[in-house]
């Protein structure tokens, strides 16, 4: 039963060139093609990591830094190919990987709105539909024509944030971006992962705050050196993560 | 098929992010100027006005009409100049995005092209200015100036994926383009007539460069008001479909890649 799965991560490896110097002009690519030293150093950020997660489930990865945690999100966001094995979604995806990603400074927070929804795949009218939405809820309503490079980095934030959850998608991908905002922003936008978590979305969520994994999600992989250690319920996975970093 | 549609699909999904990207990059352009858009006219007008003032009196030339000759040579080609190298740091002046959100790659490079092709529109009016100041008479055919543009505007959009893609792994390309464009203005007749090249050179600048495709075309149609001849019109409706394949196949075969590079 494939269609019970709504994101079929199968033995996913992540391949990246590790090599010292990295070869950007053809100078040195013919000189290393000559001294056959093209060949580059491997390094694997996921090997072999299997994750079915079924619609209206929420996940939340643990590890620590580097063990491959964003790598993951980004293969199934689609940024990234996996170089063996396969990844498949069925349904629509909000990534909240860097909020704001593709604000452009000079623009003022209007037309960054309209913009940053392009890039999320929406169409205009859609976004004008929400515009006012999107303001009122992140309280930038004395700001909208103001270029966004002179807004403060909790307020890129929080515009980021309202723009990437203003669908209701299938599946939310969620990297630690809620450390910047302040406090009564970040309540917010838990509540709206909460309210949209009731509503059967299906929730990829990466933290270091295990404690914040155990409030939102119900299952929990672990990952560690780019491999999966332990999968399950999110309690118990992060019980056995607490244990291996104070042991 | 389904692979056809399933693309098309994607780029209609996206195509509000191409008209947004576009729409910012002519916005942003001349935003805080003074003059704002009227630099797009203005400055080919300005141009024209130093390049005839040195053709004129410095060195002899005998072509009639100087200012709309040069000027129909000069906004193509600048239009060309202006797409690629813009489409060179589509890719890598995108980073940032592309490594955190999934969006259709070759979106950045077909929107620098498009940009500078409402730039091309702005200049047809300066171009227009000078066509009607030094009286030249239109006929009917010059309607037909929009198959030339969608013609080089396709070359672009070709030669643009090829070098974007190129330039993800070797920035190199971003420096030595100068120069070859450089060359390439040189040996493309935007201020001088075709016939003063020297025989052996002249067949291949006639043959092998596209921008002589275009520029004469669109010069039949303006100045001398004519159809340009067969062989032409075979040569620039052709040249645009290889190089959109060749531009595309690239591109296609290393998209995944780029991510590791940028």
């Amino acid at each position: 039963m494939e269609e019970d799965y709504i994101i079929r991560v199968d033995n996913a490896t992540v391949r990246f060139n590790l090599s010292t110097e990295r070869i950007d002009s053809i100078k040195e690519y013919f000189i290393k093609l000559v001294k056959h030293q093209l060949m580059f150093q491997e390094f694997f950020a996921l090997k072999n990591v299997t994750l079915h997660v079924k619609a209206g489930e929420s996940w939340g990865i643990v590890g620590v830094n580097g063990s491959g945690k964003s790598t993951l999100l980004k293969l199934v966001c689609g940024i990234l190919k996996p170089y063996s094995g396969s990844v498949a979604l069925h349904g629509t995806v909000a990534p909240l990987i860097e909020l704001g990603a593709g604000f452009d400074g000079d623009l003022t927070a209007r037309e960054n709105i309209f913009l940053n929804g392009a890039v999320l795949g929406h169409s205009k009218q859609f976004m004008k539909e929400h515009f006012d939405e999107i303001v009122g809820f992140a309280e930038l309503e004395q700001f909208v024509d103001v270029p966004i490079k002179n807004f403060s980095s909790g307020m890129a934030a929080r515009l980021g944030f309202a723009i990437a959850t203003i669908v209701r998608p299938e599946i939310l991908i969620v990297d630690e971006i809620l450390a910047v905002g302040d406090y009564a922003f970040q309540q917010k936008c838990e509540l709206r992962m909460q309210e949209m978590l009731a509503n059967n979305t299906t929730l990829l969520y990466v933290s270091h705050s295990y404690k914040a994994v155990e409030k939102l999600c119900t299952h929990a992989l672990w990952l560690s050196g780019g491999e999966a250690v332990m999968a399950g319920d999110s309690k118990s996975v992060c019980e056995a993560y607490i244990k291996s970093l104070e042991g | 098929m389904g692979w056809i549609s399933k693309r098309l699909q994607g780029f209609l999904q996206y195509k509000d992010l191409l008209l947004q990207l576009v729409s910012r990059d002519v916005k942003l352009k001349y935003r805080r100027s003074f003059l704002g858009y009227l630099w797009s006219v203005l400055n080919p007008l300005m141009i024209m006005c130093v390049m005839t003032i040195v053709f004129s009196f410095l060195f002899k030339n005998s072509i009639p009409n100087f200012p709309a000759y040069l000027l129909t040579g000069q906004v193509l080609f600048n239009f060309m100049t202006e797409a690629t190298t813009a489409a060179i740091s589509s890719i890598t002046g995108n980073g940032a995005l592309l490594k955190k959100t999934y969006v259709p790659k070759y979106i950045f490079t077909l929107s620098k092209v498009t940009s500078s092709l409402v730039n091309l529109l702005f200049s047809m009016a300066a171009l227009l200015i000078v066509v009607i100041v030094t009286g030249v008479k239109l006929t009917p055919y010059f309607l037909l100036f929009p198959l030339v543009f969608l013609e080089l505007y396709v070359f672009c959009v070709g030669l643009g994926l090829f070098l974007a893609q190129a330039a993800v792994f070797f920035r190199d390309i971003q420096y030595i383009y100068g120069v070859i464009i450089t060359a390439w203005t040189y040996f493309t007749p935007i201020f001088y007539p075709p016939e003063i090249l020297p025989e052996n050179i002249r067949w291949y600048v006639l043959h092998l460069n596209p921008m002589y495709y275009y520029i004469a075309q669109f010069r039949d149609l303006t100045l001398t008001g004519a159809l340009p001849g067969p062989d032409l019109m075979l040569g620039a409706a052709l040249i645009p479909i290889l190089m959109l394949i060749i531009g595309t196949w690239t591109f296609h075969r290393n998209q995944d890649r780029f991510i590791l590079y940028i």
